[in-house]
């Protein structure tokens, strides 16, 4: 089954005639996904790859006759806020949020707001969501010939916060004959509309996933909210986690950040080492090196390597 | 964005929080005229952005307008932790009957901000937490309505706090969670919020950061009211030329991104990698099989070949590069046709062999048969998908070490 | 006269047919998205911008904008060419 996507979710792009946007839309399309309109304010009566572009949301949602599913937003920082607002309150469920270097209390007041009209965000700062040879939202995966390399269907749902290292793992998934059931690319930022933990229950309820993985890396708390989610819920669905940075923990790193880091203020539980033994207490093995990753899953699964 | 300590005082003084009447001092001469007009004992603060300060020397008190000169005159020359101080903050000896905690900081799985109050102030409050849980009371504020006083008064009541202490803090937790949220910061803290033996409440001591992404539109604030400059950015550390060159050839060309470090790396192979979470794949997979890298580096997006081509040159031409291996997870919107030919072209502007010079290229994804075609014809050693990150790295170590590959640390 | 320009990996001629052409230069100038193509000043006609020559994407939209022939794009790594 997969989760949060079907062959009949339909989505627009908010930004749609940004150079990226142009881009991860024709994609989108080659991939079978329904794009249904795109909106950049001032354009409207463009098509981009015969998408049909409105000025608002409301008029996008008018078009296709009654409500969309998603958006995929591209806008630029300054102005992401305004365009979730205007997706949250026009209707739409699914948001994934393309867009980096919002500041934090922007995209906390997305979230939250999200969150009080039953919509869901994933990112930002992400690549989006694929479900193989079903749908694909965002710039995950690149190009439909590329993506179909990587990504095929299968037992395995994927969480990353990095985009990149999401086709990575998934690919070697499909090249080991597992593949993907849904990959997420949850983003890298401090603050994240979907974490590890809010995700599960989704995955927990899809008959397709059969195992998780998930990559990480130093910084926050969400390998912890995760191991806290499973203990106090019925969880049946063995993961095994990647943890990239461990070379951050040396003394001569630091004070020095790197890639995702977004630390927040809540003690020192934070370094690699600290992750990955929490992780390893709670029964999520840690792998050293992604080419691990499908033998410890077929290991879980039960079946041969 | 960090902030001193007098900087932080203006902030929250901004923001309606009693502060005592302090003077920031550059000189001895200043220091003594502030505490002229503050009229009895002072204290003298080393303004610097690191801790330890009082075990440094770089806290003293001072019974006289002379005394505090002199005292200035030493902590303005004094280093603390490898810095030297801005200037110095000249306070009033307060008279204080009891020390609070005040702080707001963001709780990332509830995704709000948290309140935090004490009746246990002047202490680290992570230990305050462990040891005297009772004593800390937290608070929730929402990211989308304003802040009502009575949610900073829940904090403070949890803790036990009562009578006119709890009226009179109120408003400061309160206001403290609003400037937080106004002004982008990451953590605000008052610590300690003192009890004066007037009853009344002041900020003693305060500490901000501010969001690195939400400086350009807090000029405001920045600009107008604290006068920082705009390329006084204060880093934790001071960056390198190599860090300092990749990031103007990062900002002169706005297609994709890169960027480089090399503060605490010393080795012979250069990385030029990708993306985020890649990089660090990257990176810990070198020296896990004994490799020692040179640097470290991110390319993100879809960058010119100048850009890749910029990186690359910046890397080669490091102390000690030998080699240089050219590795991305694999790529969606980043072209390997066009980082391959950024890499080859550094070699070449360098009057070097790129076959040589390259341990390895692994870029598996956009354009990669384009790629490959380019690596060919330059005698460079590329990789598909099929080889693995790890796999990618233990050879780019092998072919430096000159070992035989599969060599692990 | 034939215009035409190298640089280390990218080739581009534009046949002296069209290289005089005002109308086609300024066309080759909006579509390339790397700026490989500049109209002289003092006469209207194609310039080449060396510098810009290894940028190029490989996008076709200069060898559309032109008439058969007109504009051909060579890989020097491999010996092929854009044209049509």
């Amino acid at each position: 089954m997969s989760i949060l996507l079907s062959k009949e979710t339909t989505f627009i792009v908010q930004g749609i005639t940004g150079r990226e946007a142009v881009n991860l839309t024709r994609e989108c399309l080659d991939y079978g996904s329904k794009v249904v309109g795109g909106v950049t304010p001032g354009r409207k009566g463009r098509e981009v790859h015969g998408v049909p572009v409105f000025d608002t949301v409301a008029q996008a949602v008018e078009h296709h006759g009654g409500p969309i599913d998603g958006s995929v937003v591209t806008v630029p920082p300054a102005f992401t806020k305004d365009a979730v607002f205007e997706a949250i309150l026009n209707g739409i469920k699914l948001i994934v949020i393309v867009t980096e270097r919002i500041p934090r209390g922007d995209v906390a007041q997305m979230v939250e707001l999200a969150d009080r009209n039953g919509a869901r965000i994933i990112g930002p700062n992400c690549l989006g969501l694929i479900v193989p040879e079903v749908c694909k939202m965002g710039g995950i995966g690149g190009p439909a010939k590329d993506a179909a390399k990587a990504y095929q269907p299968g037992p395995v749902g994927v969480m990353s916060r990095s985009g990149g290292m999401t086709t990575e793992i998934s690919s070697s998934l499909t090249q080991a004959g597992l593949g993907v059931s849904t990959a997420v690319s949850i983003g890298g930022d401090a603050i994240i509309g979907s974490t590890y933990a809010e995700l599960m229950p989704l995955f927990e309820a899809d008959e397709q996933t059969e195992a998780i993985v998930i990559y990480t890396e130093p910084g926050g708390r969400m390998e912890a909210e995760l191991v806290d989610w499973r203990t106090e819920n019925d969880a049946k669905l063995p993961i095994i986690a990647f943890m990239a940075g461990k070379f951050m923990d040396d003394e001569e790193m630091q004070g020095m950040s790197f890639g995702h880091a977004g630390t927040i203020v809540e003690g020192a539980e934070d370094s690699a080492t600290q992750k990955i033994a929490r992780l390893e207490a709670a029964g999520i093995p840690v792998v050293e090196r992604i080419d691990e990753i499908p033998a410890a899953v077929k290991d879980k699964l039960g079946v041969a390597a | 964005m960090r902030f001193f300590e007098y900087e932080a005082r203006k902030i929250v003084e901004l923001a309606g929080i009693p502060v005592t009447k302090y003077g920031f001092c550059t000189t001895p001469e200043q220091a003594r005229q502030a505490a002229e007009e503050i009229g009895g004992p002072v204290v003298i603060k080393s303004q610097v952005l690191t801790g330890g300060r009082m075990k440094a020397g770089g806290v003293k008190f001072a019974d006289t307008p002379d005394e505090a000169a002199e005292h200035a005159e030493a902590i303005l020359k004094l280093e603390i932790n490898g810095h030297m101080p801005r200037g110095v903050l000249v306070d009033p000896k307060a008279e204080v009957k009891q020390e609070y905690y005040a702080g707001v900081v963001w709780d990332g799985t509830a995704k709000r901000p948290l309140m935090l109050f004490s009746d246990m102030g002047g202490i680290d409050i992570e230990e305050v937490a462990r040891t005297h849980p009772d004593h800390v009371g937290r608070g929730h504020v929402s990211n989308l309505f304003p802040i009502p006083d009575f949610e900073a008064k829940q904090t403070i009541a949890a803790t036990g706090v009562t009578g006119s202490q709890l009226n009179r803090a109120t408003p400061v937790l309160a206001r403290l969670a609003r400037l937080f949220r106004e002004n982008d910061m990451t953590l605000a803290e008052i610590n300690p919020l003192a009890e004066l033996t007037d009853g009344s409440f002041v900020a003693l001591d305060a500490h901000m950061e501010m969001e690195e992404e939400a400086v350009g539109r807090q000029k405001k604030l920045l600009r107008t009211e604290l006068q920082i400059a705009e390329d006084d950015t204060r880093e934790p550390y001071e960056h390198s030329a190599f860090e300092e060159h990749v990031a103007a050839i990062d900002a002169a060309d706005h297609r994709g991104v890169i960027q480089g470090k090399d503060h605490g790396f010393t080795g012979n192979l250069g990385l030029v990698i990708g993306a985020g979470g890649g990089s660090l794949t990257l990176t810990d997979a070198v020296r896990s099989q004994g490799g020692k890298p040179a640097n470290y580096s991110e390319i993100g997006g879809n960058p010119s070949v100048a850009k890749a081509c910029g990186l690359a040159k910046e890397v080669l031409e490091k102390d000690g590069v030998e080699k240089i291996a050219v590795m991305m997870s694999i790529v969606s919107n980043t072209r390997v046709d066009i980082v391959a030919r950024g890499v080859i072209k550094a070699c070449l502007e360098l009057e070097k062999d790129p076959g040589e010079t390259i341990a390895i290229f692994r870029i598996p994804g956009a354009w990669e048969d384009e790629g490959f075609r380019i690596l060919e014809r330059y005698g460079v050693e590329y990789c598909d998908r099929s080889v693995s990150l790890w796999e990618a790295a233990g050879r780019a170590v092998a072919k430096v070490q000159g070992t035989p590959e599969g060599a692990a640390a | 006269m034939t215009v035409a320009e190298a640089g280390t990996f990218i080739e581009v001629v534009v046949d002296d047919q069209i290289a005089n052409d005002a109308e086609i230069a300024k066309k080759l100038e909006e579509v390339c998205p790397v700026d490989i193509f500049d109209v002289n000043e003092s006469d209207g006609s194609v310039a080449i911008v060396r510098q810009n020559l290894d940028e190029c994407v490989l996008c076709n939209l200069c060898v559309e904008a032109a008439p058969p022939g007109g504009v051909v794009v060579k890989k020097l790594y491999d010996g092929t060419e854009l044209r049509r």
